[in-house]
């Protein structure tokens, strides 16, 4: 039996269909296993910590497509993040009022309330991204540094906008009785921030969102798109020779980070402890993304999870020494440029890292085996 | 008119602090080709390092350190800016030495983050207690606040526009400066090797020119630069922010869009760019509205992007493979 052989096995559609969708549902699985399980072994300090660290890995994945898959660098994802906090936020906040008379939380876990947070994510996803369509327009003219550019020109213009807006109206009875005229103000809390959004996010929401973020961009990097873009980050001229849309790629690669990254935005919001404001727009907290993308190494989506988790638990470690605390970021930083330039794992999957053996399970033969 | 007149003038003032600050973006992407983020820290450095001077100088000719009634003899202002050149563009030199000469030949992109990188240190090494602190604070006056009104119309309608002698010196000085560097970059040698390094790096390696200590010189030029800015920045505003305030970063942030739209790498654009955005800014914060000033350079930007990527002066790059 040749190697080949082994690789084509006559399934039926009902087994593929069911092997496509396993790595869904492992991870809903392992998202419901953090939820029951992890606050009360850890305590509701390290949950919170959890939960930020999933979020930072949503937006750090996402923001991988278009920096590290698609080579276009992008400085303005946190604009995206916000315009899908801010438009998950209002959903849930005004019709919560709507319907139940109170912005404050509705229902038990998966219960009505938490249903409408998700389609409110979901909405926040793909308002940003719309944006992620027209910021990804003048990608299709410029490169490199230009279009790094316009996307912080991005983040700067939707943060001062944000400020502009109007207060929030936090009154059932004003709501309901207001003309439309009053929402031309945009009541979404101006510089302040958005405060009184219910606090739907838990564990096991922000870590489904996680799976299939995590899932898709694995999937994208392995499809025939996904190589497109890859082809597109290593020469776009080349690219192009090839026959390959680069223009399309560039959109697409926007368009769905920009997706992922509004939903990472929503759950962002409804966190406890968190109040959503213009100042998230900015380019400081874009940031933090792009450092998570390029310590993980360009396209490896495990590395960057890996500095997501690193980065978003870095803060907490040097809680003690506050003062000292960016000082050694900033360090740790430069340090990782300078003696690593390529990121924790290049271009690799943490698993290119592991011992042959550990790739394939014990009861199933090697091909190479089987072809002796 | 006299409204116009008297935006006209903090529009000059505003825009050649812009000027000055985009001077040193364009000079370090014009030879290194990134965009080096850690060059507002360079201006924080220098309005810190004015305040921490004069604070300590004052006291030397019997004035107060923190309201002195007289400003101090020009000599003393004119020693401190020095001061503060040289100590800036020492840092210049030193941040090129130590973070991005080792990345000489690594991805644009690591370079970036060092940058970004070098830029929270900076910020965050200057926050500490025993540095500059982290509160905010006032800037003793080291000029006389002297302010000549212009008259306009008769009677009834009769207006005045102010011309501080502050915002006079910060034009005078930056024309300077700016005029000096003019002719070092198209007027000697040395200018003629930069140009060289900045067509070509690996041809003026060739040709002779020590790349290494060309591009050394460009840090410390730009540097001294942004010093400079910084000094006459808290001369105008005396309030000053805590070295990681987003008001620096975003000063920063618009100097290196006047960069962008002047055409990044051109000196003469990078003049023209920051005028401009003054312009745009303090015009439109008067006659449409101040809220959305940093929204109309912003706008300004990605439109003059689109229409024309290379920015006004800028020369269009051909692409081969």
């Amino acid at each position: 039996m040749s190697a080949s052989d082994v690789l084509i096995e006559p399934t039926s559609h009902g087994v593929n269909i069911l092997k496509s969708a396993a790595p869904i549902l492992v991870g809903i699985a392992l998202a419901v296993g953090i939820q029951f399980l992890l606050p009360s072994t850890v305590g509701p300090y390290y949950s919170r910590l959890v939960i930020d660290a999933g979020i930072a890995m949503i937006l750090a994945v996402s923001l991988n497509i278009v920096n590290g898959m698609t080579g276009q660098f992008s400085i303005g994802h946190a604009g995206f993040m916000t315009i899908g906090a801010y438009t998950a936020g209002s959903i849930t906040f005004y019709s919560s009022l709507l319907i139940w008379g109170t912005a404050a939380k509705h229902g038990s876990f998966l219960g009505s309330g938490e249903w409408m947070f998700v389609i409110a994510c979901l909405c926040g996803g793909i308002t940003a991204s719309i944006a992620g369509f027209v910021v990804g327009l003048p990608s299709l003219r410029l490169r490199g540094d230009y279009l790094a550019i316009v996307t912080l020109g991005f983040g700067e213009i939707l943060r001062v906008l944000l400020q502009q807006t109007g207060k929030v109206v936090d009154n059932a009875e004003i709501v309901r009785n207001a003309p439309l005229t009053t929402f031309a103000t945009v009541p979404v809390g101006g510089a302040i921030g958005f405060d009184g959004i219910p606090k739907y996010t838990t564990l096991f929401w922000v870590y489904a969102f996680l799976a299939i973020t995590v899932i898709f961009a694995y999937r994208l990097k392995r499809s025939s798109f996904g190589r497109a873009m890859l082809s597109v980050r290593e020469d776009e001229i080349a690219a192009q020779a090839m026959g390959i849309n680069t223009s399309r790629q560039k959109l697409l690669a926007f368009i769905t980070a920009a997706f992922f990254a509004g939903v990472g935005g929503g759950l962002l919001a409804h966190e406890s402890g968190v109040i959503i404001s213009p100042k998230d727009a900015g380019f400081q907290r874009s940031f933090d993304y792009v450092i998570m993308t390029v310590l993980g190494g360009r396209g490896s989506i495990t590395g960057v999870m890996l500095a997501a988790i690193l980065l978003s638990g870095l803060p907490e470690v040097l809680r003690d020494f506050e003062r000292y605390r960016i000082i050694i970021y900033a360090a740790l930083l430069i340090f990782m440029m300078l003696s690593r330039p390529q990121g924790l794992f290049g271009i690799h999957e943490i698993w290119d890292f592991f011992p042959r053996s550990w790739k394939t399970l014990p009861w199933k033969k090697s091909p190479r085996e089987e072809a002796q | 008119m006299a409204d116009f007149l008297q935006t006209l003038m903090t529009a000059l003032a505003i825009g050649s602090l812009y000027a000055l600050i985009a001077l040193g973006y364009t000079m370090v992407y014009g030879v290194l080709k990134f965009i080096n983020f850690a060059h507002s820290d360079i201006v924080v450095l220098g309005a810190w390092l004015s305040y921490s001077f004069a604070i300590r100088a004052l006291p030397l000719v019997g004035l107060d350190a923190h309201n002195p009634a007289t400003p101090p003899p020009i000599w003393m202002t004119a020693g401190i800016f020095v001061a503060v050149l040289l100590l800036c563009s020492l840092a210049g030199f030193l941040i090129e030495r130590l973070a991005y000469r080792p990345l000489r030949r690594a991805p644009r992109l690591n370079v970036l983050i060092t940058a970004i990188g070098v830029s929270l240190l900076l910020q965050n090494v200057g926050q500490l207690d025993f540095v500059f602190g982290a509160s905010p604070q006032k800037m003793p006056a080291l000029l006389p606040n002297w302010e000549l009104p212009i008259q306009f119309g008769q009677g009834e309608s009769i207006r005045y526009v102010v011309l501080p002698l502050i915002d006079c010196i910060i034009f005078a000085v930056s024309g300077l400066l700016m005029l000096a560097l003019e002719l070092l970059i198209f007027r000697t040698k040395f200018g003629t090797a930069l140009r060289a390094v900045s067509f070509n790096t690996d041809f003026a390696a060739l040709m002779g020119i020590p790349v290494d200590r060309a591009i050394s010189l460009t840090f410390m030029l730009g540097s001294a630069l942004a010093g400079a800015a910084g000094f006459l920045y808290v001369l105008k505003f005396p309030s000053m922010n805590q070295p990681a305030h987003s008001v620096w970063v975003l000063l920063g942030l618009k100097a290196f869009v006047a960069a962008v739209v002047g055409g990044i790498g051109n000196i003469r654009g990078a003049v023209l760019g920051g005028f401009i955005i003054a312009f745009v800014e303090q015009f439109g914060a008067y006659y449409i509205s101040s809220n959305y000033r940093d929204v109309y350079v912003f706008s300004l930007l990605i439109l003059i992007l689109l229409i024309k990527p290379t920015g006004l002066l800028g020369s269009p790059v051909r692409e081969k493979v």
